[in-house]
């Protein structure tokens, strides 16, 4: 993410400046992501008023299952959790305790993107079947993109989290803390995406 | 201060009287030709004179202020230190607030008596069957009209042309031929892109867009020739993409028709 | 309150080349990297501006004659494009946010400069491209607003072309909103309280809280009527059961509220330029701000005002209209407190304060216009014409054109240490507000006529009335060259301004001019009162 970097310089040539601003970084991740949960959003009103309008054509085939989605929301729920268990064992100095967790996060990442890579095999329609077989990839996809980035990014901070030499410390949270917002983020869109494709 | 006052209100009334007079003597439009047309121009002048008043006043505001308060060479120094002034502030919050809720009120009417707000039943059988659901255009009349009218036409816009079918008299023709003084309803459809039919002598125009049949009503008052012209950006020939209309006297169109029409086909 | 900002050190400041060279170069310093837009922006203008010319040759006459019917098409997409997303866009929030924002709120840069510089190089490569598109196998030709399905019928690689720049430069402005957010409530100065922000701050949060929520829509949607195209997916194919009309919703969803990131950070910029040259407070300043904060809600709602034929259902219309006209109100508040803060003063006049009344004069007409366009009987039968174009051109060029000129001539002295020079400042002025109103005003009578917009061939009974519109076109265009020749001459051998040639209280002439590389030799200064012109006190230092 760009916006984690970029800020690093004036972070620490302005360290004086630092202490009576509180940390810009965060917000500044927090505003992309109200930007990019409205790309979301937009995906989400289309297929709400291809719905609303749009009926099926006859013979049409749109038919999801559930149990891998369900298996998916788990997945993405536990991730939470578990990364929240690595922040608190950064918090204590416990690195190789958060780099474990953060492992297992990234994991159950991976899990989920294998999942929904099965998923999209074994769906009885394509992606230029019909309005709302596009709509689904467009927004699984778009949703899987992010997953994947989180992932690599999960990746990168638990390689940063390693005892000795690590930039991730205790004293340095941010980069733990900026990939944990953004998971979060990341599995908040997908319970909307699961309710809103799958059960509505 | 009471002579300030009166030349204020000399002001106002001055660019009041220019405004109407401006806005009941220029006449901006083309001709009237449809019943939507003299609504129209009733709303229009109704806005061009509320146009004119704010930006005629507006426009004095600023060159006076230009001329009164520009810097002499012998002044120094700044201007009164005014920051505002709060009862001000609620004079030219609420004057547009009520403006713009009264024109906002007043086209509501316009929009009504053109039948602009008259669902369309999607139920009805007309032209179509029950499942094909059919999008309502502006100008919009009533179902029972539309129901009982025999005037009806489909018209189907295509890169660049638009085809008239006349279902009645089982013929097409690239012309439109309606009678005058009779509600005319038009299905309109559009093969490839979007189009739109624009007639400006009757005020009316309706996108024609793909995927969706839409219904038009209009009723011609004056005999003449008009041109329909597509309105929507729709491929390079977009601007010769046009038509006419010709509206005539019920026994002209009655001729018009009958010499063009078809026998039935056996199906 | 003295609260110390110690000098901060740019490492690689050695690394950068000095002088003129540095705007060509990968820059953190928010000045250079506003003066790079402004001057981007500006080439993009003269491009924009060519292409109007061909525009203006081609309706000349009534034939299609000048170019082929295909190109014309192409010509005002790309016209319409460039002048948006490379010259207003950029210039309004990009050029005059970068350079102002950092002083006005006491930092010696913005909050992200490395994402700055990200986003200003990402708008020549994608605009070079849009221009490089034409050549390849023809431009996008389905207008600015590449409305499905002409935009996936015609020639693709034109249209895909067009979606990525106009994604990147998406992207760039995004970044950018961010930035300002982040910059104008994360770094003030401490001590310095919200509502002692000079206006253009305001203008600028509102601006950027509209990209933000809004931009990332228009990205989504291009990405989808890219699928259209490339992966035959049927979003908005009605052949596929697609539906074109979720496209138009999407669409203006953005390019609404993107009118508003054209026109507010004006708003903001001549709320600083009058109070200077006037000697005046600016009038009414928390009505203002929050007249900034309602326009940014109200203009967030208002999107439908386009597609008042386009088969929307009427209660829609009906709250569309209403609420698209209520935006008259805030508006209308800016500038009556505007003439408030002229009425008064002591106004010197000179090119920066003609060209903001110009502003005020036309962006009145076009906004009366817009009001009018917003009640839907009145818009079914002006719709798609060139009183539409009229409209438009009023705001964008009358309003925030003539603006970014006042800037100009407002800041050159603070960028550049040299003055402008008045005459061909006021001459310059004077040929563009003659030429732009003979080029724009007649175009509401065809429009009201029956002269759709985007047509290369017309009915020869508006002949004349486009052949005056072409002769202001020219007019506008000649108005470029004293334009050029002053920014020239003056950059060489202007007069030289000193620091603070208007003698202003904003925070950016507190400073030497040019200002040097961390905004302020000591401390920033506290400026609480950044419009306290006619008070005893000047508690700036
Ligand atoms: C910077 C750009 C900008 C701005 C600020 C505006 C401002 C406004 N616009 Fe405009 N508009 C465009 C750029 C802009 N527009 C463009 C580019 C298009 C065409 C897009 C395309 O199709 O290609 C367009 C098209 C457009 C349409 C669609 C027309 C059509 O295609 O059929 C409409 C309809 O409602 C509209 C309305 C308005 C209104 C009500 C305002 C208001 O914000 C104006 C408010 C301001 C005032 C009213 C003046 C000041 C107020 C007073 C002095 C107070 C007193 C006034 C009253 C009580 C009335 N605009
Ligand atoms: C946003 C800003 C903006 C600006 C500033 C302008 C500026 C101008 N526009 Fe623009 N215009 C749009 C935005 C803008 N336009 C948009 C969005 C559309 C809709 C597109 C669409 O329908 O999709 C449009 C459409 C449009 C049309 C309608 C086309 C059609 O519908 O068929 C016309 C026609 O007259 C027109 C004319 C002009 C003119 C004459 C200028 C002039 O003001 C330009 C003046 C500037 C110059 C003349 C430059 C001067 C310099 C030179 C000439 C020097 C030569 C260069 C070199 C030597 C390198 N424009
Ligand atoms: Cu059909 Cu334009
Ligand atoms: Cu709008």
């Amino acid at each position: 993410m760009t916006t984690l970097d970029s800020s690093k310089e004036i972070q620490k040539n302005n360290s004086e400046v630092n202490e009576t601003h509180e940390d810009f970084r965060m917000f500044g991740l927090i505003t992309f992501l109200i930007a990019d949960g409205m790309t979301f959003a937009g995906f989400f009103a289309a297929y709400l008023t291809y719905k609303a309008v749009n009926p099926l054509p006859d013979g049409a085939i749109y038919e999801l299952e559930l149990p891998i989605p369900t298996l998916n929301t788990i997945l993405l729920l536990v991730s939470s959790a578990t990364f929240h268990k690595a922040g608190k064992a950064l918090l204590k100095d416990k690195n190789s305790d958060s780099q474990k967790w953060l492992f297992f996060t990234a994991f159950l990442g991976i899990i989920f993107l294998i999942c929904q890579l099965f998923e999209y095999f074994h769906l009885p329609f394509g992606l230029t079947d019909n309005l709302f077989a596009s709509t689904f990839f467009a927004l699984t996809g778009f949703h899987g993109l992010h997953v994947t980035l989180g992932t690599l990014m999960i990746l990168i901070i638990s390689w940063q989290s390693r005892i000795n030499g690590g930039r991730l410390t205790s004293q340095n949270m941010f980069p733990l803390e900026a990939v944990e917002l953004y998971w979060h983020f990341v599995d908040g869109i997908w319970v909307v995406l699961f309710i809103i494709l799958y059960l509505l | 201060m009471l002579n300030k006052n009166l030349y204020l209100i000399l002001i106002i009334s001055l660019v009041f009287a220019i405004s109407f007079w401006i806005g009941f003597n220029v006449n901006l439009l083309p001709a009237e030709a449809s019943i939507n047309a003299p609504i129209y121009d009733e709303l229009f002048k109704i806005l061009f004179i509320i146009g004119l008043i704010i930006f005629i006043g507006m426009t004095i505001a600023v060159i006076y202020s230009l001329f009164k308060f520009r810097k002499r060479n012998d002044q120094i120094g700044d201007g009164i230190a005014l920051e505002g002034n709060l009862s001000l502030e609620i004079v030219w919050t609420i004057i547009p607030s009520i403006i713009v809720l009264l024109i906002g009120l007043y086209s509501y009417n316009i929009y009504d008596r053109m039948g602009g707000m008259k669902e369309l039943n999607h139920n009805h059988e007309m032209m179509s069957s029950n499942t094909e659901k059919i999008w309502a255009g502006i100008s919009q009349t009533s179902d029972n009209e539309i129901a009982i009218n025999n005037l009806s036409i489909e018209v189907s816009a295509m890169q660049f042309a638009f085809l008239f079918n006349y279902p009645k008299g089982n013929f097409i023709s690239g012309e439109l031929h309606v009678p005058v003084d009779q509600k005319v309803s038009m299905k309109m459809e559009s093969k490839d892109v979007i189009h739109a039919f624009w007639v400006p002598e009757f005020r009316i125009k309706q996108d024609i867009i793909p995927g969706q049949p839409t219904i038009l009503n209009f009723t011609p008052t004056k005999v003449g020739k008009y041109p329909i012209i597509c309105a929507e950006l729709c491929g390079p020939y977009h601007g010769g993409m046009r038509a006419s209309i010709i509206v005539e006297e019920e026994s002209d169109y009655n001729e018009w028709f009958n010499k063009n029409k078809k026998p039935e086909v056996n199906l | 309150m003295t609260i110390s900002i110690d000098p901060q050190k740019t490492n690689n400041e050695s690394l950068q080349p000095k002088g003129w060279l540095r705007y060509f170069s990968f820059s953190l310093d928010h000045k250079v990297i506003g003066i790079q837009y402004l001057v981007c922006g500006f080439l993009f203008y003269l491009i924009g501006g060519t292409l109007a010319s061909a525009i203006r040759i081609e309706l000349a006459s009534p034939m299609s004659d000048f170019m082929p019917r295909d190109v014309y098409n192409q010509v005002l997409t790309l016209h319409g494009t460039i002048m948006i997303f490379l010259w207003i866009v950029p210039v309004v929030n990009g050029a005059f946010g970068n350079y102002l924002i950092p002083f006005y709120v006491g930092a010696r840069d913005m909050a992200f400069p490395r994402l700055n510089a990200v986003a200003f190089w990402l708008i020549p490569p994608s605009g070079l491209m849009l221009v490089a598109s034409y050549f390849v196998e023809g431009a996008a030709q389905a207008g600015w607003t590449a409305y499905p399905p002409l935009s996936i019928t015609t020639p693709q690689s034109g249209q895909i072309i067009w979606i990525l720049s106009v994604l990147l430069l998406g992207g760039s402005s995004i970044f950018g909103g961010i930035n300002f957010i982040a910059t104008i409530i994360k770094l003030r100065r401490p001590g310095l309280k919200l509502m002692q922000l000079p206006m253009y701050c305001w203008a600028m949060l509102g601006t950027s809280l509209l990209v933000v929520l809004s931009t990332p829509v228009l990205a989504g949607t291009l990405i989808l009527l890219s699928f259209d195209i490339i992966a035959n997916t049927g979003f908005f194919n009605p052949v596929l059961g697609g539906n074109v009309v979720v496209y138009q919703h999407l669409f203006w969803f953005y390019s609404h509220p993107a009118v508003y990131i054209m026109v507010l950070p004006a708003f903001g910029l001549v709320s600083e330029i009058l109070p200077v040259h006037a000697r005046k407070p600016l009038f009414g300043y928390t009505t203002m701000v929050f007249s900034i904060m309602g326009i940014v809600v109200l203009g967030l709602v208002v999107w439908a005002h386009h597609m008042f034929t386009s088969g929307t259902p009427p209660w829609m219309r009906l709250f569309f209209t209403i609420a698209t006209a209520f935006i008259a109100v805030p508006t209308g508040i800016k500038f009556f407190n505007w003439v408030a803060t002229l009425w008064g003063g002591k106004i010197s006049i000179n090119s920066a304060i003609l060209f903001s009344c110009g502003f005020i004069i036309n962006f009145v007409f076009g906004g009366i216009t817009g009001v009018a366009l917003a009640q839907v009987p009145f818009d079914i039968h002006v719709h798609d014409t060139y009183f539409v174009v009229a409209h438009f051109h009023y705001i964008v060029y009358g309003g925030t054109v003539f603006i970014i000129f006042s800037s100009i001539y407002h800041w050159f002295p603070k960028v550049t240490g040299k003055m402008l020079n008045e005459k061909l400042g006021i001459l310059h002025f004077i040929i563009t507000f003659i030429g732009f109103n003979l080029c724009f005003a007649p175009q509401h009578w065809l429009g009201l006529n029956g002269m759709p917009r985007r047509v290369a061939e017309y009915d020869p009974q508006f002949q004349f009335v486009n052949q005056i519109s072409s002769l202001g076109a020219l007019l506008m265009a000649i108005s470029t060259i004293p334009f050029l020749i002053n920014v020239f001459l003056s950059v060489r051998n202007g007069q030289n301004a000193g620091d603070n040639p208007w003698n202003a209280l904003t925070p950016e002439w507190l400073t030497s001019s040019p200002p040097p590389v961390e905004n302020w030799e000591g401390e920033a200064p506290l400026v609480e009162e950044p419009y306290g012109y006619g008070k005893e006190i000047s508690e700036q230092k």
